[in-house]
């Protein structure tokens, strides 16, 4: 396999033990080093995020199209003016690989280590399996938030007039409001990955996944559009902290109090699925004997 | 010619037998086979749930009602879902060249495209046509076309020449991968690019973009150009009125050009040797 290479698996691996050895216990050097080495597995294949930004950008197109029709018909649909909406769609777009809306990124890997039993080299290393997994899909994260966001957003900006502000202080709270998204979308997919413990095949269920945080999270057509309880209660659910609220925050809808709200919001999903993926981890580990040879 | 004719049909053979083994080894799962099929359907309601939600808002979308978008979306749907599911795993390629195991394919005595197309056949991806199929009879009872012969035949030559012009955006995607292995999301930008667009009405689009998709890439011709006489509606770039029947044609120069395109690649593949 081509990826990070063996030379740095092995600066890895005594990288780890050192750490045993040393310090008695994971140091938070360890988790950045997992969360760089998952940096530099995305950031290896450079054709293939050439070849996903080109994909988002063409979507971005067509969906810009599609809202222009609506908006022209309905000004002001959802609370937000026509540029609002084509920014809402180059930034679904810029943030479809770095959030993993449509799912993807590590759960498919998690579930394979797990059937084929090699989840149990994981669980005897020095290491906690959640924290190793944040740590990994963060780099994974930031390097797809870097490589396959700021092209898309860039040409919808130069090809159709966004309301990107101009206040630093909103993309510092938008950045932020991406990374509690991506720690929603981490916990969640973690969950999911799991459940390959009691499931042989996961298949169906990371489907599902993708399947509602593809149209959960407002991939499809922003929350604020939909339909009476049904968007009320869409705009609670955790998917909504995966786009819709940093969408809002970008597009600069919260101030204040607002804004404050609308973080800790998505810092609370984040305690939430982070925390059950922990009583379920303890579960699994504790109950589930491994298969193996 | 005879001996091309037989090789054809050489392949299609292969391509059935490799087919119905996929078919056999799915079915020995039929619970999860159901549940793939139906979360494969799901995905793609999803998509038109989207458009749903669009049309509580407003009546008509650059001047098509739902049903008409209806027509429009069952239409490439349906095209689209047989494409993927005779070529959908075509996307695979990339990887056979990473791994080395594209070498496997080439000593087996069968040709090597209808053993790629034919991997891990998906039989799972009914759910996209049976979503296709369903909305585009909903479409043709809530529609209100004076039917004439001509009228009716376009509708089943649409979704044949549909399919195959997807089939070679297929072909030809899995062709670029000799070139580039990594690069299998590109050709998402054409099948699933491809398939959203032609969902809506072409009168949203910018013109040159419409232009593109006629000329260049000739998705248009999946469903856009004779689904617009089928609706009784103007071709927005003015194509003469024979055009609405050129599809047909269309997917014939697609899938020569595609074939050409996979005998370049072929030819040029180097084992990775490892």
């Amino acid at each position: 396999m081509r990826g990070p290479g063996a030379g740095r698996a092995t600066r890895l691996l005594r990288f780890v033990r050192y750490e045993f050895n040393d310090a008695g216990g994971p140091g938070m050097r360890l988790y950045a080093a997992v969360a760089l080495s998952g940096f530099r597995r995305y950031a290896t294949y450079r054709v293939a995020t050439a070849a996903g930004v080109f994909t988002n950008t063409v979507f971005g197109f067509i969906v810009a199209y599609t809202y222009i029709a609506l908006w022209n018909a309905r000004p002001h649909l959802g609370g937000y003016d026509r540029a609002q909406a084509l920014t809402f769609v180059w930034i679904s777009q810029a943030l479809l690989a770095a959030s993993a809306l449509m799912g993807g990124g590590f759960e498919d890997e998690l579930q394979e280590r797990i059937r084929s039993g090699d989840v149990a080299v994981d669980l005897y290393r020095p290491a906690d399996l959640q924290l190793w997994w944040l740590a990994n899909d963060l780099g994974r994260a930031c390097f797809q938030l870097l490589g396959r966001g700021v092209v898309p957003l860039a040409v919808g900006a130069l090809a159709f007039e966004l309301a990107l502000p101009a206040d630093p202080l909103t993309w510092l709270a938008f950045l932020l409001s991406v990374l509690l998204g991506v720690l929603v979308g981490f916990g969640m997919r973690y969950v999911v990955g799991l459940a390959a413990f009691w499931l042989l095949d996961g298949a169906g269920l990371t489907l599902l996944s993708s399947l509602l945080g593809t149209f959960l999270s407002g991939m499809l057509l922003p929350l604020t559009v939909f339909p009476g309880a049904f968007g009320d209660v869409a705009r609670l659910l955790p998917w909504s902290a995966l786009l819709q609220v940093p969408a809002d925050v970008l597009l600069g809808r919260y101030h204040g109090a607002g804004l404050i709200r609308a973080l800790v919001f998505q810092a609370g999903w984040a305690v939430v699925v982070l925390g059950l993926g922990r009583m379920v981890q303890a579960v699994a580990t504790r109950k589930v004997v491994v298969q193996g040879g | 010619m005879a001996d091309a004719l037989s090789r054809a049909a050489e392949g299609l053979r292969a391509y059935g037998l490799i087919v119905a083994m996929w078919v056999r080894s799915t079915m020995a799962y039929r619970a999860s086979f159901l549940m793939m099929a139906a979360g494969n359907f799901a995905a793609t309601a999803l998509d038109f749930v989207a458009i749903l939600i669009m049309f509580s808002h407003v009546r008509t979308l650059g001047g098509f009602s739902l049903p008409e978008v209806a027509f429009l979306y069952g239409t490439t749907s349906t095209s689209f879902g047989l494409a993927d599911l005779l070529l959908g795993n075509m996307d695979k390629v990339g990887r056979r060249v990473r791994d080395g195991t594209l070498d496997t394919l080439l000593v087996r005595p069968v040709p090597v495209l209808a053993q790629v197309a034919a991997d891990r056949f998906a039989l799972r991806r009914l759910g996209r046509i049976s979503q296709g199929v369903l909305l585009l009879g909903w479409s043709l009872m809530r529609l209100d076309i004076h039917w004439t012969p001509v009228r009716l035949l376009l509708v089943p030559l649409m979704l044949v020449s549909g399919a195959a012009i997807f089939g070679a955006v297929f072909v030809a995607g899995a062709a670029f991968q000799f070139k580039a292995d990594d690069a299998a999301e590109v050709q998402n930008a054409f099948t699933y690019g491809g398939t959203t667009l032609l969902q809506y009405p072409p009168t949203l689009f910018a013109t040159d973009l419409v232009r593109g998709v006629t000329f260049v890439v000739p998705i248009a011709f999946v469903n856009w150009v004779p689904a617009l006489r089928v609706l009784g509606r103007e071709n927005p770039l003015g194509l003469p009125p024979w055009a609405d029947f050129a599809s047909p044609l269309v997917a014939v120069v697609c899938c020569a050009l595609a074939g050409l395109a996979w005998r370049a690649g072929l030819r040029s593949y180097r084992s990775t040797g490892s």
